[in-house]
């Protein structure tokens, strides 16, 4: 067959120039399909739901003035903890079967003397904390009863234990969900700690 | 047989009294004394995610945290907040993770506008798709015949015939 000017393009001259970028299409479309799948099942197998990022992070601490625990002096405001330089503050209760577990973690934090630990006794009967503490010995700088949860509310708390990080101006710069262990404490609290020079 | 239908029957007897429709009635919460106010509260629950129990809504949920934060959004909406205010009350806690309704912002847009823009080039792809083959459909049909080539096949079919 002998092309001649002006005849239209044959079959065979229209799949040559449109091959290329028709396997491009069929690359293009499953890599990008690929790369979505990927992302998306990353996201499903290493993402962590029960793990709600706080809103607080690098903001003031919440206000607040809570009465003590009964049999103890001081209460706890937001101010004790504004003054007290770097320092942790540690949401527990009674009820709450991993506080029990974290417990022997915070009274060799607070033996060590590295920094106020703040207590907030979230929604927990004063008089079992008491005992609670009493049996188990007492971590806590000042601990602030908080009966109703309102406080831990404003502090974006929903499940305990919490602990937060502050920062020698009153900021929140971390918050540890769940059971604080030994490894956490090592290798994530503390060097930032000493990081912020506390 | 019979033992197979009566288990049936029971299995879908056991997922009607637990319809999600008959949670509420767990949930001992004082109501707003305003009836307007507290529609407002009830349809603000349904659109709040409970920390605790992340699939439910608060309104769904029996966790402890879910009640008090019911009684807070009614608290607000009686201190007179609008709907978003509440919305930011919490979400200046909890982050947007309390928001069963994502917000429309700059960083949600991907979330909100990707599925009509991938939807769009979709059938944008399939549109081109369809035009160009019947394009070429219409161009690959032979050429009209020229005079000469006219009389040539008229003369040959005149042959066969002959």
């Amino acid at each position: 067959m002998t092309q001649q000017n002006g005849d239209p393009p044959t079959d065979e001259m229209r799949e040559e120039t449109a091959a290329p970028r028709r396997r491009l299409v069929f690359i293009l479309v499953p890599a990008a399909f690929a790369v979505l799948a990927a992302v998306l099942a990353w996201q499903l197998l290493t993402g962590t739901p029960d793990k709600i990022p706080s809103a607080l992070i690098d903001k003031s601490i919440p206000q607040f003035d809570l009465q003590p625990i009964p049999g103890w002096d001081k209460g706890l405001a937001s101010a004790d903890i504004e003054r007290g330089g770097v320092s942790l503050v540690n949401v527990f209760a009674s009820w709450c079967g991993p506080c029990r577990v974290e417990h022997p973690l915070l009274m060799d934090i607070a033996a060590q003397d590295l920094l106020p630990i703040w207590g907030l006794n979230y929604k927990d009967q004063p008089k079992d904390a008491a005992s609670w503490l009493q049996q188990l010995g007492d971590p806590f700088t000042q601990i602030g009863s908080d009966l109703s949860g309102r406080v831990g509310i404003n502090w974006g708390v929903y499940g305990v234990p919490e602990t937060f990080v502050i920062d020698g101006q009153g900021r929140i710069v971390y918050k540890h969900i769940g059971v604080l262990t030994r490894r956490d404490w090592d290798e994530k609290l503390l060097p930032l700690i000493e990081n912020l020079g506390g | 047989m019979r033992l197979t239908a009566l288990a049936v029957a029971v299995l879908i007897l056991a997922l009607v009294l637990h319809a999600p429709g008959a949670v509420h009635a767990f949930s001992a919460d004082e109501a707003l004394d305003d009836p307007a106010q507290e529609t407002r509260a009830l349809k603000l629950h349904d659109e709040l995610r409970c920390p605790v129990c992340q699939g439910q809504a608060i309104s769904d949920s029996n966790a402890e945290l879910a009640r008090d934060l019911r009684r807070i959004v009614r608290e607000r909406i009686a201190a007179g907040d609008s709907d978003d205010a509440v919305f930011d009350y919490l979400t200046d806690r909890y982050s947007d993770f309390i928001l069963l309704r994502p917000r429309v912002k700059p960083a949600n847009y991907v979330l909100w506008f990707g599925p009509v823009l991938v939807f769009v080039a979709g059938a944008g792809g399939l549109w081109f798709f369809i035009v160009r083959r019947r394009k070429r459909g219409a161009e690959s049909a032979p050429a009209p015949l020229s005079e000469d080539e006219r009389n040539q096949v008229e003369s040959m079919s005149r042959d066969d015939v002959g």
